[in-house]
C-alpha cells in the first residue's frame, strides 16, 4: 500500500501517464480511483471545457477594418502673426479636416483681450484677475502674458469710439506702442467698432508698430476696407476678414482684400462667434462649410479663421447673479468654453478670449490637434464600473 | 452618403395612385417618404418583398434604437449626415446621470429624485436629463438587482452598468420588460451578455475601448447571435488621450455615414464622467472637466452621455449645447413678427421693439412677464436674426422700423409717439427716428433690465 501512495504522490501533478509493454490477465476487474486520480481527471475535463468555451468566445471576424481617411485638393494657408522683436506664432496649415488623417502643423491659439481703457463693465469673474492692472493697456498685456501664459494678446482701443473716450487715431496708436514695449508676443489690434473711426485707428496703429506683423481687426463689408488692407500692406502686417455669417460675403471680402494687394497668407477670417445659446449653431454651420470649402479648394476660403469668444460673456447665462443657476464664476468661465471648444472642433484656428481658466482648458484640448492618432498613452479605464467613486 | 430621392422611393411603390395612403399620387408619397414625412406602413399594397427592400432604403444611416418602454422611454440615434448644415442631427444625446448601488438607501432615493426634478427652461421648452445609469461599484449581484427593482418606479428609462453577467442577469430579471439598455458587453463577456440582450429583448452596448477593429469585430459578433439594437462605445479617455476619443467617435461615425459600414451603423456612447477616475482635482474642476468633455461629444456625435454631476451650473451650458446642435437649420427660429401686449395696455402704455428670432423674443417676452410690465412689444421680422446680427445683416434698419409700425397699425393703439429700442441697436437711432417721426429711447443691452427702465425712464 506505501508503494501505491508513493505512486500516487508521484501522480498528484502528473497531467496523464503512459505505461509502456503492459499486460493484465483477469476474469474480473473492479477498479477505485483514488480520490487524488478523480480530482487530476474532473480538472482535465474542466479544462477541456474551458478550452471549447474560450474557443467558442473567440470574436468573429468582421472583415478588413480600414481608418476612414479622406483625400482633399486643397489645403489652408499658413498665416505667420509677429515679426521683428515679436515671437512669431503660426496659424493654420492644416491639409486635412481631423488629425486621424493628417495632424494639423499649429495648435490653435488662444489670445488674451485687453483694452486700452479701464473696463469697469467687464464680469467680476475676469475683473477679478486683472483688476489691479486695467489702468494700462501694457501691465494688463504683460500680466496675461506672465501670470496666463498667453501667445497673443488683442488690443481694443475701445477708448477710439466717439461714444467712448473719443480718443484720437494718435492716441490709440500710443496704447498700441506702450504694449509693444511691454511684451514680446504677437498683437491683434482691434478698433471701437464704429465704423467711420476704425480704418483711422487701425491705420494709426499700423503704422506705429509697423514690421511687427500684428493682426488688424477687423476689415468687413461696411466700413472703408481699403484703408485697412493698405495700412496692412504698407506696414507689413496681416488683416482680420469679417463677414457676418455668411459664406458668399465672406468670400466677396476677401476677394476684395487680396485685389487689394494682400495675399491668402495674410487674412484670417471670422465669419463672426455667435455664444452658446445665442445663434452658436449658425456659426458651427459657416465655420463648417468654410473650412470643408477651403478643403475642397475653394481658393477663397482657404485661410484660417478667429474666433471672438469673448462674446460668450455677452450672455447672460454667464454674468447674470441668480440663485437658482449657481455662482457665475463657474458659469461664465464654461459658458467661454463651450462657446470656443465647440467652434474649436470645427475649425477655428485662434481665439480671442478673456477668462484664465476658460484659456488654459481651450489650450490643451488644443495642442492634442497637433498629435498623431493613437500617440498618447491610453488611461486605464477597463474597471471604471467598480473603481469610480 | 447619397441622399435617398424620391425617383429611387417611387421605383418601388406599386405606381397605382391608389390614393389609399392618404396621399394623391404614389410620386406625393415618394416625396414624403424620401422626406421622413410619412411611414412606409401607410402603403399597404406592397408584397413583403418590396416592403423590406424599401424599408432598407428609408433606414438612416444610423440605426434608430429605442430605451426604455412606452411613456418611459427614448430613442437615440437615426442620423444621416455628418454635418448638421447638410440635413439635420436627429434625436438629440441622452443624457443619463450615473447612479452607484452602493449607496444607502435615503442617498439612493435623493439621487434618483434629484435627477427627475432637474429641469432649466429655455426658449419656452423645459430642458432635462433623459436616464438613469445603474452602476454596480458594489459588485455584489443582489445589491445591483435591489437598486434596479427600486428603479422601476422611476420616471426615466434605465441603463445597467455591469460587465459581470451574474449581475446583468439578477437586475434583468427584475427589470428585463423594461428595456434597460445593457452596459456592457466587452471581449470577455460578449456570448454571454449577447445571449442576455436576446433573451430580455433590450439593447445593448458593445465597450472597446481605442481599439475600433476589435469594436467592428464585436458588433458583427453580436449580429451573428441575432442581436439587433446595438449602441458602441469606443472609449471615453481624458486627458492627454481626449484627441483619440474625438478621432474614434469622428471615424465612427464617418464609417456609418461615409462609408456605409454595416457593424458602425449605430449610436454611439460617451462617459464624460470617466474624467473623475484617479483624479486628485478638487469637485469643482472635475465637473468644470466633465462638462467640457461633454460638450466635445455632444459636438462630435454622441448619441448618449453619461455624468456623474448634477449641479445645475454644470448641466445649463450642457442643455444648451444639445439645444442648440439639435435645432433643425431648415426650420427658422423665428416667432410672428407684429404687436404682443402685455398687461392691461391703453393709449399711453409704452412701447418697446425687439426682433422675431425666438430666442430674443422668448427671453424678451420672459424678462417683461417676470418684471410685471404693462407695455406693447413690437416685433420685427429679420428673418430670425438677433438683433446684432440683423442690424449688421442689414434686416434691422430705419425703414424697416418705419415698414413695421405701418403694417401693425400701432399708431391707432396709442396716443405716444416713443419707442424703446434694444440696447444694441443704439447706433440706428437716428435713422429710427427720422424714418418713422417716432422719439426714441436706447434701451438697456439685457432685456432683463427693460421692466425696470420702463417703469423708471419711459
Amino acid at each position: 500500500m506505501d508503494q501505491i501512495n508513493q505512486l500516487l504522490k508521484l501522480l498528484e501533478n502528473a497531467e496523464s501517464i503512459e505505461i509502456d509493454d503492459f499486460r493484465m490477465d483477469f476474469e474480473e476487474l473492479e477498479i477505485n480511483l483514488a480520490p487524488a486520480i478523480a480530482r487530476t481527471i474532473q480538472q482535465t475535463v474542466a479544462k477541456q471545457e474551458d478550452m471549447k468555451k474560450s474557443m467558442e468566445k473567440t470574436l468573429l471576424k468582421a472583415g478588413e477594418f480600414k481608418l476612414p481617411i479622406k483625400e482633399y485638393s486643397g489645403n489652408i494657408a499658413q498665416v505667420q502673426l509677429g515679426d521683428k522683436s515679436r515671437k512669431p506664432v503660426y496659424l493654420g496649415g492644416q491639409t486635412a479636416l481631423y488629425r486621424f488623417e493628417e495632424p494639423q502643423p499649429n495648435p490653435p491659439v488662444v489670445t488674451f483681450d485687453v483694452f486700452d481703457i479701464p473696463m469697469p463693465g467687464l464680469p467680476r469673474p475676469i475683473r477679478e484677475h486683472f483688476s489691479d492692472v486695467m489702468d494700462s493697456p501694457g501691465e494688463w498685456a504683460k500680466k496675461a502674458v506672465k501670470d496666463y501664459g498667453a501667445n497673443m494678446v488683442t488690443v481694443h482701443l475701445i477708448g477710439t469710439g466717439p461714444k467712448v473716450m473719443d480718443k484720437s487715431p494718435r492716441e490709440g496708436a500710443q496704447a498700441i506702442e506702450e504694449v509693444l514695449q511691454a511684451v514680446d508676443v504677437p498683437l491683434a489690434i482691434g478698433g471701437s467698432g464704429d465704423p467711420a473711426k476704425d480704418p483711422l485707428v487701425l491705420e494709426a496703429a499700423a503704422e506705429a508698430a509697423e514690421g511687427e506683423r500684428c493682426l488688424l481687426a477687423s476689415a468687413s463689408m461696411e466700413l472703408d476696407y481699403h484703408k485697412i488692407a493698405k495700412a496692412a500692406v504698407d506696414y507689413g502686417h496681416a488683416v482680420l476678414s469679417w463677414a457676418i455669417t455668411d459664406l458668399n460675403m465672406q468670400k466677396s471680402l476677401n476677394r476684395y482684400l487680396m485685389k487689394d494687394g494682400l495675399k491668402k497668407e495674410d487674412i484670417v477670417m471670422d465669419p463672426t462667434t455667435c455664444a452658446l445659446g445665442y445663434g452658436i449653431e449658425f456659426s458651427i454651420d459657416v465655420i463648417t462649410r468654410t473650412r470643408l470649402s477651403g478643403l475642397k479648394g475653394d481658393p477663397e476660403l482657404q485661410m484660417p479663421m478667429s474666433s471672438g469668444t469673448t462674446n460668450a460673456w455677452g450672455s447672460r447665462e454667464a454674468w447674470m447673479k441668480k440663485d437658482e443657476w449657481g455662482p457665475t464664476d463657474y458659469r461664465g468661465p464654461l459658458w467661454e468654453i463651450f462657446t470656443g471648444l465647440t467652434l474649436m472642433l470645427n475649425g477655428v484656428d485662434i481665439f480671442m478670449m478673456l477668462h484664465p481658466d476658460s484659456v488654459r482648458i481651450l489650450r490643451e484640448i488644443g495642442e492634442t490637434f497637433t498629435k498623431n492618432y493613437l500617440s498618447e498613452p491610453c488611461p486605464e479605464i477597463e474597471n471604471w464600473i467598480t473603481e469610480l467613486e | 452618403m447619397v441622399k435617398v430621392t424620391a425617383m429611387d422611393v417611387y421605383k418601388l411603390l406599386p405606381q397605382t395612385n391608389c390614393e389609399k395612403c392618404g396621399e394623391a399620387s404614389c410620386m406625393a408619397f415618394a416625396t414624403k417618404l424620401s422626406e421622413k414625412e410619412v411611414d412606409l406602413s401607410l402603403c399597404t399594397e406592397l408584397s413583403d418583398e418590396k416592403f423590406k427592400k424599401l424599408d432598407d432604403l428609408l433606414a438612416p444611416a444610423v440605426k434608430e434604437i429605442i430605451i426604455g418602454k412606452n411613456d418611459k422611454s427614448c430613442i437615440i440615434g437615426g442620423d444621416e449626415v455628418l454635418y448638421r448644415y447638410e440635413e439635420s442631427y436627429y434625436n438629440q444625446t441622452i443624457i443619463a446621470i450615473d447612479v452607484p448601488d452602493d449607496l444607502d438607501q435615503s442617498d439612493f432615493d435623493d439621487r434618483v429624485k434629484k435627477i427627475e426634478n432637474i429641469g432649466f427652461e429655455r426658449t419656452g421648452e423645459v430642458l432635462t436629463l433623459d436616464a438613469i445609469a445603474l452602476r454596480n461599484k458594489s459588485q455584489n449581484p443582489e445589491k445591483f438587482a435591489k437598486c434596479a427593482k427600486k428603479l422601476k418606479s422611476s420616471k426615466y428609462p434605465v441603463f445597467l452598468l455591469t460587465f459581470d453577467t451574474l449581475a446583468m442577469e439578477a437586475a434583468l430579471k427584475e427589470i428585463g420588460d423594461e428595456r434597460p439598455l445593457i452596459y456592457a458587453a466587452c471581449e470577455d463577456n460578449i456570448y454571454e451578455m449577447g445571449n442576455l440582450a436576446i433573451k430580455y429583448q433590450c439593447p445593448i452596448t458593445v465597450s472597446s475601448p481605442n481599439d475600433l477593429e476589435k469594436m467592428k469585430d464585436m458588433v458583427f459578433t453580436l449580429k451573428s447571435l441575432g442581436v439587433e439594437d446595438i449602441v458602441m462605445d469606443p472609449g471615453t479617455l481624458a486627458g492627454e488621450a481626449i484627441g483619440d476619443t474625438l478621432d474614434n467617435f469622428v471615424m465612427s461615425r464617418r464609417l456609418a455615414i461615409e462609408e456605409k459600414d454595416e457593424n458602425f451603423r449605430y449610436p454611439i456612447l460617451g462617459i464624460p464622467t470617466l474624467v473623475r477616475l484617479n483624479n486628485e482635482d478638487d469637485e469643482i474642476k472635475k465637473s468644470i472637466m466633465e462638462a467640457t468633455l461633454a460638450s466635445t461629444l455632444i459636438n462630435k456625435y454622441a448619441d448618449i452621455i453619461i455624468l456623474k454631476g448634477t449641479e445645475i451650473w454644470e448641466l445649463i451650458p450642457i442643455l444648451t449645447l444639445r439645444q442648440s446642435v439639435y435645432t433643425d437649420p431648415r426650420r427658422p427660429q423665428s416667432v410672428d413678427p407684429g404687436i404682443y401686449e402685455f398687461g392691461e395696455v391703453d393709449k399711453h402704455s409704452p412701447v418697446i421693439l425687439t426682433t422675431n428670432f425666438s430666442l430674443t423674443f422668448y427671453t424678451v417676452e420672459g424678462d417683461l412677464k417676470s418684471g410685471n410690465a404693462t407695455c406693447y412689444l413690437l416685433v420685427l421680422d429679420t428673418v430670425g436674426r438677433a438683433v446684432d446680427v440683423a442690424i449688421a445683416g442689414g434686416q434691422f434698419d430705419g425703414k424697416a422700423v418705419a415698414d413695421l409700425i405701418k403694417d401693425t397699425g400701432i399708431e391707432n393703439n396709442i396716443n405716444t409717439r416713443k419707442m424703446v429700442i434694444p440696447g444694441l441697436a443704439a447706433p440706428l437711432s437716428g435713422e429710427i427716428e427720422d424714418e418713422t417721426g417716432w422719439n426714441v429711447m436706447v434701451g438697456p443691452r439685457d432685456s432683463s433690465a427693460a421692466a425696470e427702465f420702463i417703469a423708471e425712464k419711459f
